[in-house]
């Protein structure tokens, strides 16, 4: 019986736990996907601080604050860009 | 009455919320509590069906949310439980039929006349899915064991985080993951992701695991939750042990499985 279960079974290729596989792809991909979320959270927040400071001295409104993250290789940029009213 | 407000959702379509909002709903009114099940799937509406109560829809919640129907008109009350009540989606409308002030207000009439408000969201994470989560005390995660359904149920989670009432008053949301559709035997080999991969990726708590069965099919066909349908099978038993957690019981979580019938025991004996 063994025998016959050996000769019917698929010998091909060795079994593969896939399931190791999914797991690891997953870790790999909701970690990337969590930092762009935290990305944009830190965003709006510092969007929200940089207009409360700016506006105690001029008045501007929020569209003309930007703020941007350049995520190199090895360095992180913040641009911060505001538009004054002459 | 306050009534908790629980959502089912899961962002990836077909995984089980609408399966599920019945059996938790209607093994919560078994117990004794007063239930509303609420379809948030405008124009998409399959609980009614799930629950055996398509053919008695009159009004639904979009005709209630834009005040063209009153809220006692639009209940649906089961005919095997009497604690168990169904609010019906729109089959016309579409999605974006439904206002957020009118959301509210249909929810905060439901919160003063049940123990129970279960608001069972269409899949995506869109404007319907977020009305559908937005009231929620307690959230509860559909996954099946698969990449694209735990992707998806890691998008739905930041949105609990943001986009909730509860969320923007700085509290916690309460999330639960309900893992559906399992099958021991090919997590065992190695085929499927295990109950403990999905919950550590996710890193929520685990309220129950349902296994695969026949009975899902068998009741929705029948237009029965699982629960009353079958309440003996696996599936049944496993809805049944994450409603008592819901409701405060400190019940184990296991993996209930049908009984082999004989034959099949035999037969594995012989072969083995």
């Amino acid at each position: 019986m063994n025998l016959l279960r050996w000769i019917w079974s698929d010998r091909r290729s060795p079994p593969r736990a896939t399931a190791a596989v999914a797991r690891e792809r997953l870790t790999v991909l909701l970690a990337h996907e969590g930092m762009r979320r935290d990305e944009s959270d830190l965003l709006s927040r510092l969007q929200a601080g940089i207009m409360a400071a700016i506006q105690r001295q001029v008045a501007v409104q929020p569209g003309q604050v930007q703020v941007e993250i350049h995520r190199g290789p090895s360095v992180t940029t913040l641009a911060i860009e505001i538009e004054i009213p002459a | 009455m306050t009534a908790k407000i629980l959502v089912m959702t899961s962002g990836k379509g077909g995984v089980g919320k609408t399966t599920s909002t019945a059996a938790l709903g209607a093994a919560l009114a078994r117990s004794g509590k007063s239930v509303a099940v609420v379809d948030f799937d405008v124009g998409l509406r399959n609980l009614d069906l799930v629950m055996g109560a398509e053919r008695r829809v009159v009004f639904d919640l979009v005709q209630v949310v834009q005040g063209t129907a009153k809220l006692s008109q639009a209940m649906i009350r089961d005919k095997r439980l009497e604690t168990l009540w169904l609010l019906a989606a729109s089959l016309t409308h579409d999605k974006d039929a439904l206002t957020a002030d009118g959301v509210a207000k249909v929810i905060g009439e439901l919160r003063e006349k049940f123990d129970w408000v279960i608001c069972d969201s269409p899949a995506g994470i869109d404007r319907g899915a977020v009305l559908a989560m937005r009231h929620a005390d307690v959230a509860v995660l559909v996954v099946n064991p698969e990449v694209s359904s735990v992707r998806d149920s890691d998008r739905v989670i930041g949105l609990l985080d943001s986009k909730t009432e509860k969320a923007e008053r700085g509290e916690a949301m309460e999330k639960h993951l309900l893992i559906t559709r399992y099958d021991p035997a090919r997590a065992g080999k190695g085929e499927m992701l295990t109950i403990n991969d999905v919950r550590d990726i996710l890193a929520v708590p685990l309220l129950g695991v349902v296994p695969e069965s026949r009975d899902v099919l068998r009741a929705s066909n029948s237009g029965a939750p699982v629960t009353l349908g079958y309440p003996a099978g696996a599936a049944a038993r496993a809805y049944d042990d994450a409603m008592r957690r819901l409701a405060g019981e400190d019940v184990p979580v296991t993996v209930p499985t049908d009984a082999t019938p004989l034959l099949g025991k035999l037969f594995k004996r012989k072969a083995a």
